[in-house]
């Protein structure tokens, strides 16, 4: 029942008088406007907003709403992403007046269940890594990849030491090279064999005195514990570098092993990932990051310290917590404290599942994958073998070249049956690749029905998948056009 | 321009030399081959006028929806002239990738970068290898 | 488990397919002595009820908006949210979707971020909206960043003093690895001194970062200072209160290449900070330098209009290294807010707030003013906040005793700017009623009397 009357712009819906609030009088005593401002500041007529009714509104973005698939409503094995359930319970904890409403700026005194849920996050954090330190600023996972890179550079520049290169395999993220060189670094590419793992002649070759992080996403963008990871570990310790971990994959392993016990120095987190989100239609996320201790000092500021009484359940309301910035500090990498409304649905989600739940969280994201992996590879090959982690791989590559069938079409065909796509084209080091995450919380039911699908998919004919999806109100959009004209904002 | 008469880079820029003035004026393009490779182009940007380039030095980019290819300068000197037009009118490139397509001319100041070009021949074995 | 669906007969199910005899044989690829042989030492699991009481019992140790009278201000504000903004952004539709890769089912969000993206060109008076950023600290940096790439000026970057201190230090924080100095303009009035600015501005100047209205709620002589900035060839950087151009004249208007804000104001609660609304908007030649994320209009292959993400090749997953920045995603959900505020608002409630706000801030800075106690810091024409100087010097102990009052007087200026440590940034937003602010300044005078009387105390007399 698609609604495209009230789905025009919003700036189509426009009527001049219209208003969708109106705001109460003034109760102080008014001046004149032009007594209180310089008339030079002064806009002659306030911006060109819609002018809409509050029904209007709403009809407007919950029919743009229907438009969107989303968790809620689908299967979403977007690759790289962790597409799990959002918990309801999440969002009315995040709602409370006593976390929405608190300013950054008051005294911290009147913030102390603030304070106290923020610095147990630390712990926690800190636990789940292995590592000694924790800072909750960075405001994504690529905010805290900067971050993480910013200390390592702190780090170098007070022991005296000139690094200057990172290491980044070539199956990695592009925000890791990308936040290599804003961080002031030269990144180098180290190839991956076709596993995933890191190709070790060319990191044996590429390794030298200059390097001062490895970045490392473990489990890697194929899904693939890396296999030699101890020994990269162990070498770039042994000249003097560090190990970064990327933690988009951390749904793999909670609870069965961490970063620290395999070597890595520090780490960021995606809570909007790995401890449920929700993703937002892009975000809101957050991007918590974890350090050994020889980095603690440079961590941006501030961290949460107790500095009176004692933590646990009992005696919680006798505990103090105050803000203190570490001694190094690189400083501040965004404003106020961190992004606390995502952090608090992470700790609502991590407090639901205890120590027992984390390590169940994995064991399932983990079955639910090898399992779609046992039944996909009969339809398309994984080229990395039979075992994953909590996602894997395959490639179109094959029923590319014998029917002309790419990732691309199968992707958007799956939309016609009301699966989300998985991820496609990425990781590049696999040609037609196709990115599978199912995440822990899908049944065995839907995970059938997805393989049937895909099946049934790629018997189908060429052309009629070319032109796939043939069921959306629209279908392949003209990047080409997009791009080569921009049209970014209607006049 | 007919490609058989051009020099090509491994990096699929062409060049079709020339005397003038007393000098060596290169003129630079991008291969039919590679044009072809690119799929959908969206954007250029072109090499400035008096910019001095070096042999396998990047000069402009090039994007398609999805990528972003590097251009290499083939040879060493200074950029006298460019096509203008051209990145408001990219099918040009695909068009006619040895004719109006053309991207700069550079006015050499030394012959470095000459002895690494292929010719024809040379270059289309190169291009074979590619595809597959 | 709550969220999880496998029951013991699918496990044994799906192990059968998969070739393994337990579950612990999936993760046989880690090798035993890097395994976990404990659980994880973290507190135990709770159910929904307990975990409910828990949250309340910690939320209710946190004084808020709902619970006390706020004139906090200072980058986060207690604006009025329609109950509208929460009903479309509660949509799971919305909130529980991802980036939208998949044009044909992500329309509804790819259309909400064209919009947000219209609003904020109208909003700026500038060309072009990226979808956002993380918040306003971290937008200023990389419009800083954008600026040092399109002027190829690696010499410096001037900020002024009355910036946010949190923005400026995040500035200085992302270019300590990059070779660009910092250097920050004083204003010591509340406002920069035009003179001292354009001798700080060279032919080796990136930008030129300017707050308007700025940290103390000054009106900054923003005009002039562009000037200065264009005529040295450096970009100029405006960061702007989105609920001030209900009034004033738009950065674009006023020769802003880059504007900036937070966009928590519009329709995003407070939230301790954080998740928050980063909002960067430039001129068309600066489009290719955008950082983040971009909605374009086009049509698809029946030669429908639609949305889709475009101009991708800036971005991190294809130019890696050379990207723009490392942004991957946006603030979508907060977009949506402010895509919705906006609208609900229009031209004439934007009008009403802003002027709601400043008559509400300049009523509250004459009542203080006329106090025996109080002072306005600066002479210079406010918005919505000012800067208050207790001639006590007594201000860190005058905001704890209103706190234990209910009262969140203001921001103690001390630790970003030690010669104001005897003055506090009040705001005053839509929200507070004449008797609220009648009520503050009671406060505070019996606070004043109470420090005064402790002091006394103190002293022995």
């Amino acid at each position: 029942m698609e609604n495209t009357r009230d789905t025009k712009l919003i700036f189509d819906l426009s009527r001049s008088g219209c208003r969708g609030a109106v705001l109460p009088k003034c109760d102080v005593p008014e001046s004149d406007v032009a007594s209180l401002l310089p008339a030079g500041a002064l806009a002659e007529a306030p911006p060109a907003l819609p002018e809409v009714t509050e029904p209007q509104v709403i009809r407007h973005f919950v029919n743009l709403s229907k438009q969107n698939m989303s968790v809620d409503t689908h299967f979403y094995p977007l690759g790289s992403c962790t597409m799990k359930y959002n918990p309801k319970r999440n969002e009315r904890a995040a709602a409370m007046p006593g976390f929405a409403e608190v300013h950054p700026y008051q005294p911290e005194e009147t913030a102390q269940g603030m304070l106290e849920m923020l610095f147990e996050m630390q712990e926690i954090l800190k636990e789940i890594s292995c590592m000694d330190a924790c800072s909750l600023q960075p405001a994504a996972g690529a905010h805290g990849e900067l971050t993480a890179l910013l200390v390592a550079a702190a780090y170098f520049r007070d022991m005296g030491e000139d690094r200057k290169t990172v290491l980044v395999p070539d199956n990695a993220h592009g925000t890791n090279p990308a936040s290599a060189a804003m961080a002031g670094f030269e990144s180098v590419t180290v190839k991956t064999d076709v596993d995933g793992g890191v190709c070790m002649d060319d990191f044996r070759a590429k390794l030298d005195d200059s390097i001062a992080v490895f970045m490392i996403t473990n489990p890697n963008t194929v899904g693939i514990f890396e296999p030699n990871m101890r020994e990269i570990a162990d070498a770039v310790h042994e000249r003097g570098g560090l190990i970064y971990l990327d933690g988009a994959n951390m749904n793999a392993i909670l609870g069965i092993t961490r970063p620290g016990d395999f070597g890595a120095d520090m780490q960021h987190y995606n809570p909007h990932k790995t401890f449920s989100g929700p993703h937002g239609g892009g975000g809101p996320g957050a991007g918590p990051i974890c350090v050994v201790d020889k980095l603690a000092p440079y961590l941006p500021g501030p961290v949460v310290e107790m500095d009176a009484g004692v933590r646990g359940p009992d005696s919680a309301a006798s505990a103090h917590y105050s803000l203190a910035t570490p001694q190094k500090s690189i400083g501040k990498v965004r404003a106020f404290f961190s992004n606390t409304g995502v952090l608090l649905r992470a700790y609502c989600y991590i407090r639901t599942h205890g120590p027992e739940g984390l390590r169940a969280v994995s064991e399932n994201a983990v079955l639910n994958a090898n399992y779609l992996l046992a039944r996909i590879r009969h339809i398309l090959p994984v080229p990395q073998g039979d075992r994953c982690m909590h996602e894997f791989v395959a490639s179109a590559s094959k029923l590319k070249s014998d029917k002309g069938i790419s990732a691309m079409d199968i992707a958007k065909r799956l939309l016609d049956f009301g699966f989300h796509a998985p991820t496609v084209y990425f990781p590049m080091t696999v040609k037609e690749s196709i990115m599978i995450e199912p995440t822990e919380t899908e049944s065995k039911d839907t995970l059938d029905a997805f393989v049937e699908t895909l099946f049934r998919i790629t018997e189908e004919d060429a052309e009629f998948l070319q032109n796939a999806p043939h069921t959306t109100a629209i279908s392949r959009p003209n990047e080409v056009a997009a791009a080569r004209n921009p049209c970014l904002a209607c006049g | 321009m007919n490609p058989e008469n051009l020099l090509y880079a491994k990096t699929h820029e062409w060049v079709s030399l020339a005397d003038e003035g007393g000098g060596k004026v290169a003129t630079i393009g991008i291969s039919a081959f590679a044009v072809e490779a690119l799929t959908d182009l969206v954007f250029m940007e072109l090499p400035k006028v008096g910019q001095k380039v070096k042999p396998h030095e990047s000069i402009c980019e090039i994007e398609s929806v999805k990528a972003v290819s590097d251009l290499y300068s083939p040879v060493e000197g200074e950029v006298v002239e460019i096509n203008e037009p051209l990145p408001d009118q990219l099918e040009t490139l695909s068009e006619d990738p040895f004719g109006a397509g053309w991207v700069c001319k550079i006015k050499l100041d030394s012959d470095s970068g000459l002895g690494d070009l292929m010719n024809h021949a040379a270059y289309e074995k190169v291009c074979a290898e590619e595809a597959h | 488990m709550p969220y999880l669906y496998n029951t013991p007969d699918d496990q044994a199910a799906m192990l059968a397919a998969i070739g393994a005899d337990s579950i612990d044989a999936l993760f046989d690829s880690i090798p035993g002595e890097l395994k976990l042989d404990r659980p994880l030492a973290i507190p135990p699991a709770l159910g929904e009820l307990e975990l409910e009481q828990h949250i309340r019992d910690l939320a209710g140790r946190n004084l808020n908006a709902s619970s006390s009278v706020s004139f906090l201000g200072g980058g986060s504000y207690d604006h009025f949210i329609p109950a509208a903004v929460d009903a479309i952004a509660s949509r799971s539709e919305f909130y529980t979707s991802y980036t939208p890769y998949q044009a044909e089912v992500a329309q509804g969000n790819l259309q909400a971020i064209f919009e947000y993206q219209s609003l904020i060109t109208r909003l700026t008076g500038l060309d072009v909206s990226n979808s956002s950023l993380y918040d306003g600290g971290s937008a200023t940096a990389e419009a800083v960043l954008m600026a040092v790439d399109v002027t190829k000026r690696r010499g410096r970057v001037v900020l002024a003093a009355s910036l946010h201190p949190e923005y400026r230090q995040t500035i200085a924080t992302y270019l300590a690895n990059l070779g660009v100095d910092v250097v920050t303009v004083g204003a010591s009035s509340g406002t920069v001194d035009v003179a001292e600015l354009a001798a700080e501005v060279n032919d080796q100047t990136a930008c030129v970062v300017l707050q308007h209205p700025n940290f103390f709620g000054c009106l900054e002589d923003a005009e002039t200072m562009a000037q200065v900035a264009h005529d040295a060839g450096a970009v100029m950087i405006g960061v702007f209160d989105p609920i001030s151009l209900g009034l004033l004249k738009r950065p674009g208007d006023w020769g802003a290449d880059i504007a900036v804000a937070e966009g928590q104001s519009l329709g995003t609660s407070m939230s301790y900070g954080g998740p928050v609304l980063g909002i960067l908007a430039c001129k068309e030649s600066l489009v290719r330098r955008l950082p983040g994320r971009l909605v374009g209009q086009t049509t698809d292959r029946r030669g429908k209009d639609c949305f889709v993400l475009t101009m991708q090749t800036r971005e991190q997953h294809i130019r890696r290294e050379k990207s723009t920045s490392n942004v991957c995603t946006n603030q979508a959900l907060f977009a949506l807010r402010a895509t919705a505020f906006l609208s609900l608002v229009g031209p004439r409630g934007l009008r009403d707030l802003a002027n709601l706000c400043l008559q509400k801030s300049h009523y509250l800075a004459q009542q203080l003013d006329g106090t025996s106690r109080f002072e306005l810091a600066f002479a210079a024409p406010t918005f919505k906040e000012f800067v208050v100087r207790d001639k006590e010097n007594a201000i860190e102990a005058l905001v704890a005793d209103a706190a234990t009052e209910g009262y969140l007087a203001g921001i103690p200026l001390g630790g970003w700017y030690p010669h104001l440590a005897d003055c506090m940034l009040v705001c005053v937003t839509e929200k507070r009623t004449k008797a609220e602010i009648d009520a503050l300044v009671d406060v505070l005078q019996t606070g004043a009397a109470k420090a005064a009387a402790d002091e006394l105390i103190q002293a022995g007399i």
